[in-house]
């Protein structure tokens, strides 16, 4: 789809919605080359499950909607689905647990609204919703990721557990992460620097999870410098995070972790540079992206310090994504030329 | 109304045509909240049935008495009394069923499609046909309760009919059917968005036999008129 340049002051830079969608996902290339390193084969499994399941699911879909295959196959907009969906559940998932998620996330998500453009979820945080609410128990087996580098668990061992299941040892191979550790050893009564000596944590943030936060850092940064997305979202939605995090911090900083542990926890900057940025699902206004994504990031501390959930990018941003259409309709920028809002 | 059959008209209007769970989509709340599991949607579509089946019949025999004015008031004492009594019933003979169904029994006085077949049908029919419109309604109703349920039992919890007991006695145990033991089961549709997302596919099925069916006298019609001009 390539949208036409119409009056003559503004450049376009002409990119079709596949040319967009491609470099989405080499920006995801070096977070997932960390995520790998750390946690072995599993990430392979999930990555190459939920990429050819994303493509059939699309295709059927498209066949069942009667719509041209080759056009929408190629906008790639399913893989980056697919791909947001792999790294975004534990490595090692069953393979119907990323089946169902993709089924969520394209089906009922995506197509059943409309297809590409019409949705107003972002498709794989709604797989992701999905899965988390219907199964807790695998959603939370995240991977030690000191036993479970590619040396320490074989492909044939991975293959197991992803198809049937049921690998001996796998309880011991898993560990809270450490947003999970600190909730809970939270509730216990314990301070935050007491349980930061625990062995999930490094030196800013759970251990290995630190690089990953910082190689999706990277890859955003690159989308930002290729213009694909702009800087409103990911900086408004760290802001708010910060913010969020500083004040509670500088309260009290043996009840609150710091505002640089929640930046590099979890899914924190993958979620601001991948997915909230989303073209479809996310505000379109500079200062409706502004509040969409300043309205995550205080979702997302709200629920991780006071809900029941660990983490809450995927929450965070479906409940932002229903206030897109209002915030689109009250946020739109003055015409040039006329007074007042909406061009009247 | 085809003035040759009118309640066979009714009955399909009921269970079908108009269903107040797929077309009119009526009583929402107590749909999505009760529909855990078949059984509890079958005891609260019974109870559904049952009131708008009385209710239907006393508001078409109270017609000539009741003053155009205060019509509504008049027509939500009926409803109010007669969910009263059904309440008591289940109460006394079917316990274990009213604990679970709690609140949604008396909250049936509230349900619009009561007071929406009150006046947009009792009101203006004679009994015979009144009765059969609420007890036709009433059984497309708890149909659809019936199908939800059973499709959030099923994915919640990989079961059929689980908790029959509540209905049939100690005998019914034996009905469930259960899928095979290490069935996971999806959560998500035992929880209030796993109801909209079911609804939302039993509207679908529907609106897509019904566009098949018109397709189907479309184009039978086309034929009959090309071959009437031959």
């Amino acid at each position: 789809m390539i949208f036409g340049t119409q009056t003559s002051p503004y450049l376009h830079a002409q990119l079709s919605v596949g040319q967009v969608m491609a470099q989405v996902i080499y920006a995801l290339v070096p977070g997932t080359l960390v995520l790998l390193g750390w946690f072995g084969w599993g990430v392979v499994t999930n990555l190459l499950l939920s990429l050819s399941l994303a493509l059939l699911l699309e295709a059927l879909m498209l066949k069942l909607r009667q719509r041209p295959l080759a056009l929408f196959l190629t906008d790639y907009s399913a893989l980056v689905t697919g791909w947001l969906l792999a790294v975004a559940l534990p490595p090692y998932s069953p393979w119907w647990l990323i089946l169902i998620a993709l089924v969520f996330a394209l089906v009922i998500g995506k197509h059943l609204y409309g297809g590409l453009g019409y949705n107003p979820f972002n498709p794989a945080m709604v797989g992701y919703a999905a899965v988390l609410v219907s199964f807790p128990i695998e959603m939370t087996r995240w991977p030690n990721p000191e036993l479970t580098s590619m040396a320490q668990l074989s492909f044939e061992q991975t293959l197991q557990q992803v198809f049937l299941g049921g690998l001996s040892y796998w309880d011991g191979l898993t560990q809270a992460t450490a947003l999970d550790t600190i909730k809970t050893h939270l509730r216990l009564g314990e301070t935050v620097s007491q349980i930061s000596q625990g062995s999930q944590f490094g030196w800013l943030a759970g251990h290995g999870w630190e690089w990953v936060s910082l190689a999706w850092l990277a890859g955003g940064l690159w989308l930002l410098y290729q213009k694909i997305i702009s800087w409103h979202i990911p900086l408004a939605l760290i802001g708010s995070l910060t913010g969020m995090a500083l004040i509670f911090w500088l309260l009290n900083p043996e009840s609150y972790s710091s505002p640089l542990f929640h930046l590099l926890s979890g899914a924190t900057l993958l979620g601001a540079f991948f997915i909230a940025t989303d073209p479809v699902s996310a505000s379109t206004t500079p200062l409706g992206k502004l509040l969409y994504a300043g309205g995550i990031g205080c979702f997302t501390y709200i629920i991780r310090v006071w809900g029941s959930y660990p983490d809450a990018i995927a929450f965070a941003v479906l409940i932002m994504n229903m206030a897109v259409p209002l915030l689109d309709t009250y946020t739109q920028p003055r015409v040039y030329g006329t007074k007042g809002r909406f061009g009247s | 109304m085809s003035a040759e059959h009118p309640y066979r008209e009714i009955a399909f209007n009921g269970l079908w045509q108009n269903n107040p769970g797929l077309v009119q989509l009526l009583g929402l709340c107590p749909l999505m909240a009760v529909t855990t599991n078949a059984i509890n949607g079958l005891g609260l579509g019974i109870a559904t049935l049952m009131t708008l089946a009385i209710t239907n019949l006393l508001i078409s025999l109270l017609r000539p008495f009741i003053r155009e004015e205060i019509r509504i008031p008049a027509f939500v004492l009926i409803i109010a009394s007669t969910v009263t009594a059904i309440e008591l019933l289940i109460h006394a003979y079917f316990f274990e069923l009213y604990a679970v169904l709690g609140i949604f029994i008396p909250l049936i006085v509230t349900n619009c499609i009561i007071i929406g077949r009150a006046e947009a049908y009792a009101a203006k029919h004679p009994p015979r046909y009144a009765w059969l419109d609420g007890a036709m309604m009433g059984l497309g109703f708890a149909l659809v309760l019936v199908a939800l349920g059973a499709i959030r039992e099923l994915l919640a919890q990989g079961t059929i009919l689980s908790q029959a007991q509540l209905m049939f006695g100690e005998a019914a145990r034996g009905l469930t059917l259960q899928l095979s033991a290490d069935f996971k089961g999806l959560l998500l549709a035992a929880l209030p968005p796993g109801a909209f997302i079911s609804l939302g596919f039993l509207v679908a099925g529907k609106n897509y036999i019904d566009q098949r069916r018109a397709k189907r006298t479309e184009s039978t019609t086309l034929l009959k008129s090309v071959s009437a001009t031959e």
